[in-house]
């Protein structure tokens, strides 16, 4: 191994990291879809996927492979340079987020220390609400490069209701981060490290107490991820196909994989704030080994496919909320729920301190 | 190291294109753009300021300056729509008399 | 070295920003020329150490107050703007070019003085939120509330002022 200077180091392992991780994260946005057509099947009484390859598992190959040979159709009526921007957008961020994800505490290898976390930032909560904020813009442009009554209309409900709760979901962090005393998740995940009493995890949603800031958050992230029970933006009962009704094909494939990758990370955020991210037992392996770091990324993924059950099983069950409903249920419970539990969490931590 | 000057003329031209802005725009909500624009620009200044004499006072009041523009914009928004609905127009040259 | 090159792209992407905010017809191209110029601006505070600050100009700035701007050119649907007629083109041919005058001299006076002596480090994170919560919530606690205040007394009014009269 030639002694290459640190910062040719930090570069191609930071770029290791990244390939990496995109490859993971666009592998699982795959094949999610195919658990969640598999499993909604199932709740429905059906197969779901089955024919291409064992299981179906070949299904989002096939997918793919559609997507692509589809024919591209672009209306000529819309906003062309918008139109073709919208869903890059969306896509772009929906991917971004990977890098702030603590997939393992620092790992040493071969003399390399890093933690399996593309990039640890003191603000890593906050970057995560920052590109949640701006994937709204994907869905604004989409509907009004769309120019047409369906697609304006999906967009400026959509981007109301990804608004709203984007209030009540940043709300329902600061119960965690006043126990975890950081933005960074990283530091979040090692505040939950340890067992209470030899027996319960120190899992923020057990001997932290936010189980109330977690109901606020699934519920405010399955909004801002425009999942059932409130897809109405993009319903395809209500309002056509809603925001993404004009695009055809790639574009169409980038809006849905933007979805999928959005609810990859908010599984992820769930288990890192609640759940305890990657914490769990490491059987006798050196805290800073490749095999705990192995089984660190177990458990955690673990957790990931928890949640993403969840999204899955949520969907395949309960109907479609109505749009006054759905802003009344933001703003007149889920905000003031989330503010009590402020006041809450800071009350018993400045008392026990 | 840039100089604090480089930040300061940064924020100089911003300020100047965001007074430009005002001037010379005929839509309402564009001016309004561009006073965002002007208070970006200070924004800027008071955060250059903040780096060169290590204090965190210019980064508080860059903070409330945000919460003073989220404020404003909200209610002068509101207003923009209350004029759109009554005269049905967003050009700042026909909303000149309280005649309608 | 990287910080100037990287001073110069972010401060280019913001001056191009605002001069297409102004050479736009359409309004919603202006607005987002606007996130463009909001967007390098926050690339500019994380050069100058201030990460809070950052974040936040992202979120609130760029996340929140101009997707409400976006919301009324939508539902305002606003079109471009006419060719400007008589009066504004006195405008343009005398105040443009004086603005940009003043833009250029302020820029070069301001570069000329301290050119030489000060500069402002750069990587060196102060701006961490826990420093800044330290001055919100003890030195500046009166105008924290006081905003408080302020953005309930600007809900209040942007509800009322924008209702539709039954």
């Amino acid at each position: 191994m030639p002694n290459l200077s640190p910062i040719t180091v930090f570069l191609l392992v930071a770029l290791a990291k990244t390939v990496i991780a995109l490859g993971l994260l666009l592998t699982s946005v795959a094949y999610l879809t195919w658990f969640e057509r598999k499993l909604v099947g199932r709740i429905q009484n059906r197969w779901g996927p089955s024919r291409v390859g064992p299981f179906g598992l070949l299904q989002p190959l096939a997918d793919g492979l559609k997507f692509i040979f589809k024919e591209d159709i672009t209306p000529p009526y819309v906003n062309k340079p918008l139109y073709l921007a919208a869903p890059l957008i969306a896509l772009a961020l929906a991917l971004t987020s990977i890098a702030v994800i603590p997939f393992s505490p620092p790992v040493h290898l071969g003399g390399l220390q890093t933690a399996l976390q593309v990039t640890d930032v003191n603000i890593g909560l906050l970057i995560i609400l920052g590109i949640t904020s701006i994937g709204l813009y994907g869905i604004a442009l989409a509907g009004w490069a769309s120019n047409s009554k369906y697609s304006l209309l999906g967009a400026l409900r959509g981007s109301a209701q990804m608004v709203s709760y984007e209030v009540a979901l940043g709300l329902s962090l600061v119960g965690v981060l006043i126990l975890a005393r950081s933005f960074s998740l990283q530091e979040i995940v090692t505040a939950q490290h340890g067992l209470r009493w030899g027996w319960l995890p120190n899992w923020n949603i057990l001997t932290g107490c936010q189980l109330v800031a977690f109901l606020i958050y699934i519920c405010a992230a399955f909004a801002e991820t425009n999942r059932i029970p409130f897809d109405l933006p993009e319903a395809e009962t209500e309002l056509v196909a809603g925001y993404h009704t004009e695009y055809s094909s790639m574009k169409f494939a980038m809006f849905f994989m933007a979805e999928y990758a959005n609810m990859f990370t908010v599984a992820c955020l769930a288990s890192i704030l609640f759940f305890g991210g990657w914490t769990g037992p490491i059987f006798g392996f050196g805290p800073y080994s490749w095999q705990a770091g192995l089984l660190h990324v177990f458990w955690f993924a673990l957790r990931i496919f928890f949640f993403l059950f969840l999204y899955v099983w949520i969907r395949g069950t309960l109907p479609r909320f109505r749009y006054d409903q759905l802003m009344s249920f933001c703003w007149k419970v889920l905000l003031p729920l989330s503010i009590a539990n402020i006041l809450v969490t800071a009350l018993v931590v400045a008392l026990r301190s | 190291m840039v100089p604090l000057g480089y930040y300061l003329a940064l924020s100089a031209i911003l300020f100047a294109c965001g007074v430009a802005g005002f001037l010379i725009k005929r839509n309402i909500i564009t001016i309004f753009m561009s006073i965002e624009l002007m208070l970006n620009a200070v924004n800027l200044s008071f955060v250059a300021f903040a780096a060169h004499w290590h204090v965190l006072s210019g980064q508080v009041f860059v903070f409330f300056v945000m919460v003073v523009a989220a404020a404003e914009s909200a209610v002068g928004l509101a207003i923009i729509i209350a004029v759109f609905r009554t005269r049905a127009t967003l050009d700042v040259d026909r909303v000149d008399l309280l005649k309608l | 070295m990287i910080h100037y090159l990287l001073f110069f792209i972010f401060g280019a992407l913001a001056v191009a920003g605002a001069v297409n905010l102004l050479a736009q017809k359409h309004p919603i191209a202006s607005a987002l020329s606007l996130i463009v110029v909001m967007g390098s601006l926050a690339a500019e505070y994380l050069l100058l150490g201030a990460e809070f600050v950052a974040i936040i100009q992202v979120i609130v700035y760029a996340g929140a107050i101009m997707v409400l701007f976006i919301f009324v050119i939508m539902l305002l649907n606003a079109g471009e703007e006419p060719r400007a007629g008589g009066s504004s083109r006195v405008a343009w041919m005398f105040g443009f070019p004086a603005m940009l005058a003043i833009g250029i001299l302020l820029a070069w006076v301001l570069v000329k003085r301290d050119a030489a002596n000060t500069s402002v480090p750069v990587g060196a994170m102060y701006g961490s939120p826990t420093l800044i919560a330290e001055q919100l919530f003890k030195p500046y606690l009166l105008p924290f509330e006081v905003t408080s205040v302020l953005v309930l007394i600007a809900i209040m009014g942007a509800v009322v002022l924008a209702r539709k009269e039954d």
